[in-house]
Protein backbone atom coordinates (compact mmCIF):
# COMPACT_ATOMS: atom_id res chain seq x y z
CA UNK A 1 0.00 0.00 0.00
CA UNK A 2 1.60 3.24 -0.81
CA UNK A 3 1.10 5.65 1.98
CA UNK A 4 1.43 8.98 0.37
CA UNK A 5 -1.64 8.94 -1.76
CA UNK A 6 -3.57 10.30 0.83
CA UNK A 7 -6.08 7.54 2.08
CA UNK A 8 -5.79 4.99 4.64
CA UNK A 9 -5.99 1.10 3.83
CA UNK A 10 -9.11 0.98 2.21
CA UNK A 11 -10.74 -1.58 -0.09
CA UNK A 12 -9.72 0.55 -2.77
CA UNK A 13 -6.15 0.45 -1.86
CA UNK A 14 -5.97 -3.27 -1.60
CA UNK A 15 -7.63 -3.65 -5.06
CA UNK A 16 -5.17 -1.41 -6.43
CA UNK A 17 -2.42 -2.84 -4.86
CA UNK A 18 -3.26 -6.41 -5.99
CA UNK A 19 -3.71 -5.56 -9.35
CA UNK A 20 -0.23 -3.92 -9.40
CA UNK A 21 1.03 -6.94 -7.84
CA UNK A 22 -0.25 -9.14 -10.79
CA UNK A 23 1.40 -6.76 -13.53
CA UNK A 24 4.66 -7.19 -11.58
CA UNK A 25 4.75 -11.03 -11.91
CA UNK A 26 3.59 -10.90 -15.66
CA UNK A 27 6.83 -8.82 -16.89
CA UNK A 28 10.12 -11.03 -17.22
CA UNK A 29 12.99 -9.54 -15.20
CA UNK A 30 14.85 -7.18 -17.21
CA UNK A 31 13.07 -7.00 -20.23
CA UNK A 32 12.98 -4.05 -22.39
CA UNK A 33 10.25 -2.22 -22.59
CA UNK A 34 9.55 0.41 -25.55
CA UNK A 35 8.83 3.51 -23.97
CA UNK A 36 6.09 4.98 -26.48
CA UNK A 37 6.93 8.47 -28.11
CA UNK A 38 4.58 11.26 -26.33
CA UNK A 39 4.12 14.09 -25.66
CA UNK A 40 5.45 15.07 -22.33
CA UNK A 41 2.10 15.78 -19.75
CA UNK A 42 1.22 19.35 -19.73
CA UNK A 43 0.19 20.15 -16.17
CA UNK A 44 -1.49 23.92 -14.99
CA UNK A 45 -2.07 25.22 -12.03
CA UNK A 46 -5.80 25.87 -11.32
CA UNK A 47 -7.76 27.50 -8.28
CA UNK A 48 -10.91 25.97 -7.72
CA UNK A 49 -13.45 26.73 -4.68
CA UNK A 50 -14.95 23.58 -3.57
CA UNK A 51 -17.35 23.34 -0.98
CA UNK A 52 -16.38 27.25 0.24
CA UNK A 53 -12.67 26.54 -0.06
CA UNK A 54 -10.28 27.52 -2.29
CA UNK A 55 -7.73 25.28 -3.61
CA UNK A 56 -4.90 25.65 -5.50
CA UNK A 57 -4.12 22.25 -7.50
CA UNK A 58 -0.94 21.51 -9.94
CA UNK A 59 -3.24 19.43 -12.86
CA UNK A 60 -2.50 17.56 -16.04
CA UNK A 61 -4.55 19.77 -18.70
CA UNK A 62 -6.52 16.39 -19.21
CA UNK A 63 -7.80 15.97 -16.04
CA UNK A 64 -11.05 16.34 -15.76
CA UNK A 65 -12.99 18.17 -13.43
CA UNK A 66 -14.27 14.57 -11.81
CA UNK A 67 -10.44 13.35 -11.86
CA UNK A 68 -9.63 16.97 -9.97
CA UNK A 69 -12.02 15.85 -7.55
CA UNK A 70 -11.92 12.61 -6.86
CA UNK A 71 -8.40 11.92 -7.40
CA UNK A 72 -6.87 15.14 -6.37
CA UNK A 73 -8.62 16.68 -3.99
CA UNK A 74 -9.67 12.52 -2.55
CA UNK A 75 -13.32 14.11 -2.47
CA UNK A 76 -14.62 10.94 -3.57
CA UNK A 77 -18.00 11.24 -3.18
CA UNK A 78 -18.62 12.15 -6.53
CA UNK A 79 -18.62 8.94 -8.76
CA UNK A 80 -17.36 8.11 -11.98
CA UNK A 81 -20.01 6.03 -13.83
CA UNK A 82 -19.88 6.48 -17.87
CA UNK A 83 -17.00 8.94 -18.00
CA UNK A 84 -19.15 9.98 -20.98
CA UNK A 85 -22.12 12.54 -19.67
CA UNK A 86 -24.52 9.59 -20.47
CA UNK A 87 -25.42 8.14 -16.59
CA UNK A 88 -24.94 11.75 -14.18
CA UNK A 89 -23.17 10.02 -11.26
CA UNK A 90 -20.62 12.64 -11.29
CA UNK A 91 -23.19 15.55 -11.36
CA UNK A 92 -21.85 18.33 -9.09
CA UNK A 93 -23.34 22.06 -8.96
CA UNK A 94 -20.54 24.38 -10.52
CA UNK A 95 -21.58 28.59 -10.24
CA UNK A 96 -25.34 27.28 -9.16
CA UNK A 97 -25.81 24.81 -12.08
CA UNK A 98 -25.83 21.15 -11.66
CA UNK A 99 -23.07 19.87 -14.43
CA UNK A 100 -21.49 16.31 -15.41
CA UNK A 101 -17.94 17.08 -14.14
CA UNK A 102 -16.69 14.13 -16.38
CA UNK A 103 -17.24 16.28 -19.40
CA UNK A 104 -15.33 19.29 -18.24
CA UNK A 105 -11.65 19.89 -17.64
CA UNK A 106 -10.47 21.15 -14.26
CA UNK A 107 -8.41 23.95 -16.51
CA UNK A 108 -11.81 25.18 -17.46
CA UNK A 109 -12.72 26.43 -13.86
CA UNK A 110 -10.79 28.74 -12.54
CA UNK A 111 -11.87 30.66 -9.97
CA UNK A 112 -15.41 28.94 -10.00
CA UNK A 113 -17.81 27.57 -7.35
CA UNK A 114 -18.08 24.27 -6.68
CA UNK A 115 -20.34 22.33 -4.69
CA UNK A 116 -20.25 18.70 -4.22
CA UNK A 117 -22.26 16.15 -2.48
CA UNK A 118 -19.45 16.49 0.46
CA UNK A 119 -20.42 20.57 0.76
CA UNK A 120 -24.08 20.01 0.35
CA UNK A 121 -24.07 17.61 4.23
CA UNK A 122 -22.59 15.95 6.62
CA UNK A 123 -23.50 12.54 8.15
CA UNK A 124 -24.27 14.29 11.29
CA UNK A 125 -26.36 17.36 9.30
CA UNK A 126 -27.78 16.12 6.75
CA UNK A 127 -28.82 18.28 3.63
CA UNK A 128 -32.51 18.14 3.41
CA UNK A 129 -32.10 16.25 0.11
CA UNK A 130 -29.96 13.58 1.61
CA UNK A 131 -32.52 13.33 4.85
CA UNK A 132 -35.53 12.85 2.07
CA UNK A 133 -33.79 10.18 0.18
CA UNK A 134 -32.93 8.25 3.29
CA UNK A 135 -37.06 8.49 4.61
CA UNK A 136 -38.16 7.22 1.07
CA UNK A 137 -35.16 4.78 0.37
CA UNK A 138 -33.78 6.67 -2.71
CA UNK A 139 -31.52 4.30 -3.72
CA UNK A 140 -30.38 0.62 -3.53
CA UNK A 141 -26.41 0.18 -4.13
CA UNK A 142 -25.87 3.80 -3.73
CA UNK A 143 -23.30 4.36 -6.28
CA UNK A 144 -25.47 7.18 -8.04
CA UNK A 145 -26.85 8.53 -5.47
CA UNK A 146 -24.61 11.32 -5.26
CA UNK A 147 -24.91 12.66 -8.60
CA UNK A 148 -29.22 12.10 -7.88
CA UNK A 149 -28.67 14.36 -4.82
CA UNK A 150 -26.84 16.83 -6.18
CA UNK A 151 -29.02 16.90 -9.44
CA UNK A 152 -32.02 16.80 -7.35
CA UNK A 153 -30.92 20.09 -5.90
CA UNK A 154 -30.26 21.76 -8.58
CA UNK A 155 -33.18 20.54 -10.06
CA UNK A 156 -35.49 22.34 -7.56
CA UNK A 157 -33.77 25.20 -7.92
CA UNK A 158 -34.33 25.53 -11.99
CA UNK A 159 -38.00 24.87 -11.32
CA UNK A 160 -37.66 28.10 -9.25
CA UNK A 161 -36.14 29.78 -11.46
CA UNK A 162 -38.37 29.45 -13.68
CA UNK A 163 -36.51 27.50 -16.23
CA UNK A 164 -38.53 25.42 -18.74
CA UNK A 165 -38.52 21.89 -19.18
CA UNK A 166 -39.65 19.30 -22.01
CA UNK A 167 -42.85 18.54 -19.77
CA UNK A 168 -43.79 22.43 -19.48
CA UNK A 169 -47.43 22.25 -20.76
CA UNK A 170 -46.42 26.21 -21.72
CA UNK A 171 -43.44 27.11 -22.58
CA UNK A 172 -43.83 30.44 -21.66
CA UNK A 173 -45.86 30.14 -18.85
CA UNK A 174 -43.53 29.46 -14.78
CA UNK A 175 -42.98 26.03 -14.38
CA UNK A 176 -44.14 24.17 -11.45
CA UNK A 177 -42.81 20.68 -9.03
CA UNK A 178 -44.96 18.46 -10.76
CA UNK A 179 -44.24 14.77 -10.98
CA UNK A 180 -43.94 15.18 -14.93
CA UNK A 181 -41.69 18.07 -14.42
CA UNK A 182 -39.62 15.97 -11.81
CA UNK A 183 -38.79 12.98 -13.96
CA UNK A 184 -38.29 14.59 -17.29
CA UNK A 185 -35.83 16.94 -15.33
CA UNK A 186 -34.08 13.83 -13.75
CA UNK A 187 -33.73 11.80 -16.51
CA UNK A 188 -29.66 12.31 -16.80
CA UNK A 189 -29.33 10.51 -13.57
CA UNK A 190 -29.76 6.93 -14.47
CA UNK A 191 -29.95 4.41 -11.51
CA UNK A 192 -29.12 1.00 -12.22
CA UNK A 193 -31.02 -0.57 -9.14
CA UNK A 194 -34.27 1.36 -10.26
CA UNK A 195 -35.06 3.11 -7.14
CA UNK A 196 -36.75 5.97 -9.91
CA UNK A 197 -39.97 6.34 -8.13
CA UNK A 198 -39.07 6.69 -4.53
CA UNK A 199 -36.42 8.91 -5.88
CA UNK A 200 -39.18 11.09 -7.44
CA UNK A 201 -41.12 10.55 -3.85
CA UNK A 202 -38.30 12.22 -1.83
CA UNK A 203 -38.21 15.08 -4.20
CA UNK A 204 -41.71 15.93 -3.83
CA UNK A 205 -41.14 15.64 0.07
CA UNK A 206 -38.45 18.60 0.10
CA UNK A 207 -40.12 20.51 -2.54
CA UNK A 208 -43.37 20.06 -0.20
CA UNK A 209 -45.76 18.92 -3.17
CA UNK A 210 -47.70 15.41 -3.62
CA UNK A 211 -46.92 13.24 -6.18
CA UNK A 212 -49.01 12.84 -9.05
CA UNK A 213 -50.05 10.14 -11.35
CA UNK B 1 -7.41 11.59 -23.98
CA UNK B 2 -4.04 12.97 -26.02
CA UNK B 3 -2.02 15.24 -23.96
CA UNK B 4 -2.53 19.14 -25.37
CA UNK B 5 -1.30 22.82 -23.95
CA UNK B 6 -4.20 24.45 -23.14
CA UNK B 7 -4.78 28.38 -23.45
CA UNK B 8 -7.43 30.97 -22.36
CA UNK B 9 -8.76 33.20 -24.75
CA UNK B 10 -8.83 37.12 -24.29
CA UNK B 11 -10.75 38.03 -27.28
CA UNK B 12 -12.19 36.51 -30.53
CA UNK B 13 -10.40 37.93 -32.78
CA UNK B 14 -7.30 36.77 -30.93
CA UNK B 15 -8.71 33.64 -30.13
CA UNK B 16 -9.17 32.77 -33.79
CA UNK B 17 -5.73 34.13 -34.71
CA UNK B 18 -3.97 31.58 -31.60
CA UNK B 19 -6.01 28.49 -33.69
CA UNK B 20 -4.57 29.38 -36.98
CA UNK B 21 -0.90 30.03 -35.52
CA UNK B 22 -1.00 26.76 -33.70
CA UNK B 23 -1.15 23.27 -35.56
CA UNK B 24 -3.83 21.01 -34.24
CA UNK B 25 -5.75 23.82 -32.22
CA UNK B 26 -9.41 23.61 -31.18
CA UNK B 27 -11.91 25.97 -29.68
CA UNK B 28 -13.59 24.63 -26.86
CA UNK B 29 -16.54 26.06 -25.15
CA UNK B 30 -19.02 23.68 -23.12
CA UNK B 31 -16.96 20.96 -24.17
CA UNK B 32 -19.80 18.24 -23.50
CA UNK B 33 -18.93 16.84 -26.97
CA UNK B 34 -15.50 17.62 -27.80
CA UNK B 35 -14.29 16.00 -24.35
CA UNK B 36 -16.35 13.14 -25.22
CA UNK B 37 -14.63 12.09 -28.54
CA UNK B 38 -11.80 13.15 -27.25
CA UNK B 39 -11.37 10.59 -24.56
CA UNK B 40 -12.31 7.74 -27.83
CA UNK B 41 -9.34 9.45 -29.07
CA UNK B 42 -11.62 10.21 -32.40
CA UNK B 43 -10.86 14.31 -31.80
CA UNK B 44 -7.28 14.63 -30.94
CA UNK B 45 -6.20 18.32 -30.39
CA UNK B 46 -2.91 19.32 -29.74
CA UNK B 47 -4.03 22.76 -28.33
CA UNK B 48 -7.23 24.01 -26.93
CA UNK B 49 -8.40 27.19 -27.12
CA UNK B 50 -10.95 27.94 -23.74
CA UNK B 51 -13.40 30.81 -25.07
CA UNK B 52 -15.84 30.95 -21.80
CA UNK B 53 -13.74 33.87 -21.33
CA UNK B 54 -15.03 36.07 -24.01
CA UNK B 55 -17.77 38.10 -23.32
CA UNK B 56 -20.52 36.28 -26.04
CA UNK B 57 -22.88 35.17 -23.84
CA UNK B 58 -25.52 37.42 -23.80
CA UNK B 59 -28.63 37.79 -25.88
CA UNK B 60 -29.95 41.01 -27.05
CA UNK B 61 -32.49 42.76 -29.48
CA UNK B 62 -30.88 43.20 -32.95
CA UNK B 63 -32.09 46.90 -34.76
CA UNK B 64 -34.17 45.05 -36.92
CA UNK B 65 -36.40 43.87 -34.24
CA UNK B 66 -35.17 40.71 -34.19
CA UNK B 67 -32.66 38.65 -31.19
CA UNK B 68 -28.86 38.42 -31.01
CA UNK B 69 -27.56 35.29 -29.52
CA UNK B 70 -24.12 35.06 -28.04
CA UNK B 71 -22.06 32.21 -29.14
CA UNK B 72 -21.64 31.39 -25.40
CA UNK B 73 -24.97 31.13 -24.55
CA UNK B 74 -25.99 27.85 -22.69
CA UNK B 75 -28.84 25.87 -24.06
CA UNK B 76 -30.53 26.24 -20.61
CA UNK B 77 -30.18 30.07 -20.71
CA UNK B 78 -31.30 30.27 -24.21
CA UNK B 79 -34.18 28.04 -23.73
CA UNK B 80 -35.51 29.73 -20.49
CA UNK B 81 -34.93 33.58 -22.15
CA UNK B 82 -38.57 35.14 -21.89
CA UNK B 83 -38.20 36.66 -25.11
CA UNK B 84 -37.44 33.26 -27.01
CA UNK B 85 -40.12 31.56 -25.27
CA UNK B 86 -42.58 34.21 -25.89
CA UNK B 87 -41.70 35.00 -30.04
CA UNK B 88 -39.52 31.94 -30.99
CA UNK B 89 -41.12 29.20 -29.03
CA UNK B 90 -40.32 26.39 -31.38
CA UNK B 91 -36.55 27.51 -30.32
CA UNK B 92 -37.30 26.91 -26.59
CA UNK B 93 -39.34 23.61 -26.85
CA UNK B 94 -36.40 22.25 -29.59
CA UNK B 95 -33.64 22.80 -26.90
CA UNK B 96 -35.37 21.64 -23.62
CA UNK B 97 -36.05 18.04 -25.91
CA UNK B 98 -32.45 17.77 -26.05
CA UNK B 99 -29.83 16.17 -23.87
CA UNK B 100 -30.47 16.35 -20.24
CA UNK B 101 -30.63 18.89 -17.85
CA UNK B 102 -26.82 18.95 -16.88
CA UNK B 103 -25.36 18.94 -20.55
CA UNK B 104 -27.98 22.06 -21.50
CA UNK B 105 -26.27 24.12 -18.70
CA UNK B 106 -23.10 23.54 -20.33
CA UNK B 107 -23.93 23.48 -24.12
CA UNK B 108 -23.19 26.61 -25.70
CA UNK B 109 -24.95 28.02 -28.83
CA UNK B 110 -22.19 27.61 -31.55
CA UNK B 111 -21.22 24.75 -29.89
CA UNK B 112 -24.76 23.21 -30.12
CA UNK B 113 -24.56 23.88 -34.20
CA UNK B 114 -20.82 22.15 -34.38
CA UNK B 115 -21.54 18.86 -32.30
CA UNK B 116 -20.35 15.57 -34.46
CA UNK B 117 -22.66 13.27 -35.83
CA UNK B 118 -23.84 10.10 -33.17
CA UNK B 119 -23.37 7.49 -36.05
CA UNK B 120 -22.13 4.51 -34.39
CA UNK B 121 -19.70 4.28 -36.65
CA UNK B 122 -18.20 7.32 -36.30
CA UNK B 123 -17.61 6.32 -32.43
CA UNK B 124 -16.16 2.99 -33.25
CA UNK B 125 -12.59 3.41 -34.30
CA UNK B 126 -12.29 -0.36 -34.75
CA UNK B 127 -14.75 0.34 -38.34
CA UNK B 128 -14.48 2.45 -41.29
CA UNK B 129 -15.24 6.22 -41.21
CA UNK B 130 -15.01 8.79 -44.21
CA UNK B 131 -16.16 11.24 -41.34
CA UNK B 132 -13.77 10.34 -38.72
CA UNK B 133 -10.78 9.21 -41.49
CA UNK B 134 -11.19 10.36 -44.97
CA UNK B 135 -11.20 7.66 -48.02
CA UNK B 136 -11.63 4.58 -45.19
CA UNK B 137 -15.05 4.15 -46.21
CA UNK B 138 -18.45 3.38 -44.91
CA UNK B 139 -19.81 1.07 -42.07
CA UNK B 140 -22.65 2.67 -41.92
CA UNK B 141 -24.09 1.95 -45.23
CA UNK B 142 -24.78 -1.92 -45.20
CA UNK B 143 -24.82 -1.63 -41.07
CA UNK B 144 -26.79 -0.82 -38.61
CA UNK B 145 -28.50 2.16 -40.09
CA UNK B 146 -31.53 2.29 -38.42
CA UNK B 147 -31.56 6.23 -37.11
CA UNK B 148 -29.36 7.66 -40.42
CA UNK B 149 -29.93 9.55 -42.79
CA UNK B 150 -32.81 9.01 -45.90
CA UNK B 151 -32.04 13.11 -47.34
CA UNK B 152 -29.32 14.23 -48.77
CA UNK B 153 -27.38 11.25 -48.70
CA UNK B 154 -23.73 10.33 -50.67
CA UNK B 155 -22.22 7.18 -51.27
CA UNK B 156 -19.51 8.60 -48.51
CA UNK B 157 -21.59 8.96 -46.11
CA UNK B 158 -25.36 8.64 -44.51
CA UNK B 159 -25.22 10.30 -41.07
CA UNK B 160 -27.30 12.69 -39.34
CA UNK B 161 -26.81 15.70 -37.46
CA UNK B 162 -28.10 15.26 -33.75
CA UNK B 163 -28.74 19.12 -32.96
CA UNK B 164 -32.41 19.65 -32.02
CA UNK B 165 -31.56 23.42 -31.48
CA UNK B 166 -30.01 23.63 -35.15
CA UNK B 167 -33.49 22.14 -36.73
CA UNK B 168 -35.09 25.17 -34.95
CA UNK B 169 -32.97 27.98 -36.13
CA UNK B 170 -32.85 26.69 -39.33
CA UNK B 171 -37.31 26.98 -39.17
CA UNK B 172 -36.62 30.61 -38.26
CA UNK B 173 -34.01 31.55 -41.21
CA UNK B 174 -31.48 32.21 -38.25
CA UNK B 175 -27.97 34.02 -39.47
CA UNK B 176 -24.79 32.30 -38.05
CA UNK B 177 -22.39 35.36 -37.48
CA UNK B 178 -18.38 34.53 -37.11
CA UNK B 179 -14.76 36.32 -36.98
CA UNK B 180 -11.74 35.21 -38.35
CA UNK B 181 -7.84 35.87 -37.45
CA UNK B 182 -7.69 38.88 -39.17
CA UNK B 183 -10.76 40.21 -37.19
CA UNK B 184 -13.08 39.93 -40.18
CA UNK B 185 -16.94 39.69 -39.48
CA UNK B 186 -19.37 37.75 -41.87
CA UNK B 187 -22.75 36.33 -41.74
CA UNK B 188 -23.61 32.87 -42.76
CA UNK B 189 -27.45 32.28 -43.56
CA UNK B 190 -27.77 28.84 -41.78
CA UNK B 191 -29.24 26.98 -44.60
CA UNK B 192 -25.81 27.65 -45.92
CA UNK B 193 -23.99 26.70 -43.10
CA UNK B 194 -24.26 23.15 -42.63
CA UNK B 195 -22.79 21.33 -45.58
CA UNK B 196 -24.64 17.84 -47.54
CA UNK B 197 -21.57 14.93 -47.23
CA UNK B 198 -21.02 14.60 -50.86
CA UNK B 199 -17.55 12.91 -51.05
CA UNK B 200 -16.20 14.57 -48.18
CA UNK B 201 -17.87 14.34 -44.87
CA UNK B 202 -15.81 15.12 -42.94
CA UNK B 203 -15.95 19.26 -44.07
CA UNK B 204 -19.34 19.65 -42.16
CA UNK B 205 -19.89 23.90 -41.88
CA UNK B 206 -18.87 26.45 -43.63
CA UNK B 207 -16.52 27.53 -41.53
CA UNK B 208 -13.02 28.21 -42.38
CA UNK B 209 -10.16 27.41 -40.57
CA UNK B 210 -9.71 28.94 -37.56
CA UNK B 211 -13.05 31.02 -37.78
CA UNK B 212 -14.70 31.28 -35.19
CA UNK B 213 -18.85 31.45 -34.09
CA UNK B 214 -19.43 34.96 -32.25
CA UNK B 215 -22.96 35.03 -32.50
CA UNK B 216 -26.53 33.56 -34.26
CA UNK B 217 -28.93 36.17 -34.62
CA UNK B 218 -32.80 35.75 -35.11
CA UNK B 219 -35.17 37.66 -37.43
CA UNK B 220 -38.12 39.47 -36.01
CA UNK B 221 -40.59 37.17 -34.82
CA UNK B 222 -42.75 36.03 -37.21
CA UNK B 223 -45.82 35.01 -35.08
CA UNK B 224 -47.75 31.84 -35.67
CA UNK B 225 -48.09 28.38 -33.69
CA UNK B 226 -44.66 26.65 -32.47
CA UNK B 227 -44.77 23.33 -32.26
CA UNK B 228 -41.30 20.97 -32.09
CA UNK B 229 -42.28 17.10 -32.29
CA UNK B 230 -39.32 14.95 -31.23
CA UNK B 231 -40.25 11.21 -32.08
CA UNK B 232 -37.42 9.52 -30.22
CA UNK B 233 -36.88 5.47 -28.64
CA UNK B 234 -37.78 6.70 -24.99
CA UNK B 235 -39.60 9.92 -23.56
CA UNK B 236 -36.62 11.44 -22.42
CA UNK B 237 -32.86 11.75 -23.09
CA UNK B 238 -32.50 10.16 -26.35
CA UNK B 239 -32.02 11.50 -30.16
CA UNK B 240 -34.64 12.03 -32.16
CA UNK B 241 -35.33 9.53 -34.92
CA UNK B 242 -37.29 12.10 -36.98
CA UNK B 243 -38.37 15.54 -35.30
CA UNK B 244 -40.28 18.60 -36.87
CA UNK B 245 -40.02 21.81 -36.37
CA UNK B 246 -43.17 24.01 -37.15
CA UNK B 247 -44.24 27.23 -37.32
CA UNK B 248 -48.15 27.44 -38.60
CA UNK B 249 -49.82 30.04 -39.57
CA UNK B 250 -53.98 31.13 -38.62
CA UNK B 251 -54.26 30.56 -42.60
CA UNK B 252 -52.95 26.93 -42.28
CA UNK B 253 -49.66 28.66 -44.38
CA UNK B 254 -46.45 27.66 -42.12
CA UNK B 255 -42.78 26.40 -42.25
CA UNK B 256 -41.23 23.34 -41.23
CA UNK B 257 -37.50 22.11 -40.75
CA UNK B 258 -37.07 18.50 -40.00
CA UNK B 259 -34.46 16.55 -38.02
CA UNK B 260 -33.27 12.85 -37.92
CA UNK B 261 -33.42 13.02 -41.93
CA UNK B 262 -29.97 14.41 -43.02
CA UNK B 263 -26.29 15.34 -42.42
CA UNK B 264 -28.11 18.86 -41.62
CA UNK B 265 -31.08 20.19 -40.25
CA UNK B 266 -33.40 19.15 -43.58
CA UNK B 267 -36.08 21.83 -45.17
CA UNK B 268 -37.37 22.41 -48.42
CA UNK B 269 -39.00 25.39 -48.58
CA UNK B 270 -41.10 24.49 -51.77
CA UNK B 271 -43.11 21.64 -50.04
CA UNK B 272 -43.97 24.10 -47.36
CA UNK B 273 -46.87 25.69 -50.03
CA UNK B 274 -48.50 21.93 -49.85
CA UNK B 275 -49.09 22.43 -46.33
CA UNK B 276 -53.14 23.71 -46.34
CA UNK B 277 -53.24 20.21 -48.09
CA UNK B 278 -52.13 18.07 -45.44
CA UNK B 279 -49.52 16.12 -44.38
CA UNK B 280 -49.49 13.27 -47.22
CA UNK B 281 -49.04 16.17 -49.82
CA UNK B 282 -46.53 17.64 -47.89
CA UNK B 283 -44.57 14.90 -46.83
CA UNK B 284 -44.53 13.86 -50.60
CA UNK B 285 -42.84 16.91 -51.74
CA UNK B 286 -40.61 17.31 -48.29
CA UNK B 287 -39.24 13.56 -49.06
CA UNK B 288 -39.01 13.37 -53.11
CA UNK B 289 -35.81 11.79 -53.80
CA UNK B 290 -35.07 9.90 -50.50
CA UNK B 291 -32.81 6.97 -50.15
CA UNK B 292 -33.59 4.54 -47.65
CA UNK B 293 -32.34 0.82 -46.20
CA UNK B 294 -34.18 -1.59 -45.30
CA UNK B 295 -33.46 -0.18 -41.69
CA UNK B 296 -34.50 3.22 -41.86
CA UNK B 297 -36.78 3.25 -44.26
CA UNK B 298 -39.57 3.67 -41.60
CA UNK B 299 -38.80 7.18 -41.04
CA UNK B 300 -40.34 8.46 -44.37
CA UNK B 301 -44.42 7.38 -43.35
CA UNK B 302 -43.02 8.62 -40.05
CA UNK B 303 -42.36 11.90 -41.04
CA UNK B 304 -45.74 11.90 -42.77
CA UNK B 305 -47.21 11.07 -39.34
CA UNK B 306 -45.54 13.35 -37.25
CA UNK B 307 -46.13 16.29 -40.01
CA UNK B 308 -49.98 15.13 -39.16
CA UNK B 309 -49.64 15.32 -35.46
CA UNK B 310 -47.69 18.59 -35.77
CA UNK B 311 -51.34 20.18 -37.97
CA UNK B 312 -53.59 18.50 -35.63
CA UNK B 313 -51.92 20.35 -32.44
CA UNK B 314 -51.55 23.57 -34.55
CA UNK B 315 -55.22 23.37 -35.27
CA UNK B 316 -56.00 22.52 -31.75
Amino acid sequence: MNSNDGFPVSRRGVIAGGVATATLTGTPVGAQVAAPQQTPPTTMPVTLKVNGRNTLIEVDTRTTLLDALRETMKLTGTKKGCDHGQCGACTVIVEGRRINSCLTLAVMHEGDSITTIEGLGTPEKLHAMQAAFVKHDGYQCGYCTPGQICSAVATLNEIKEGIPSHATGDIAAKPKVTTAELQERMSGNICRCGAYSNIIDAIHDVAGTERMA
Amino acid sequence: MKAFTFERAKTASAAAAAAVRTPGAKFIAGGTNLLDLMKLQIETPQHLIDVNGLDLDTIAPTSDGGLRIGALVRNTDLAADARVRKDYGVLSRALVSGASGQLRNKATTAGNLLQRTRCPYFYDTTKPCNKRQPGSGCAAIGGFNRNLAVMGTSDACIATHPSDMAVAMRVLDATVETVNSAGQTRAIPIADFHRLPGTTPHIETALAPGELITAVTLPKPIGGTHIYQKVRDRASYAFALVSVAAVVQPDGRGRLAFGGLAHKPWRVEAAEAQLPKGAKATAAAVLAGARTTSQNAFKLPLIERTIHAVLEEAKA
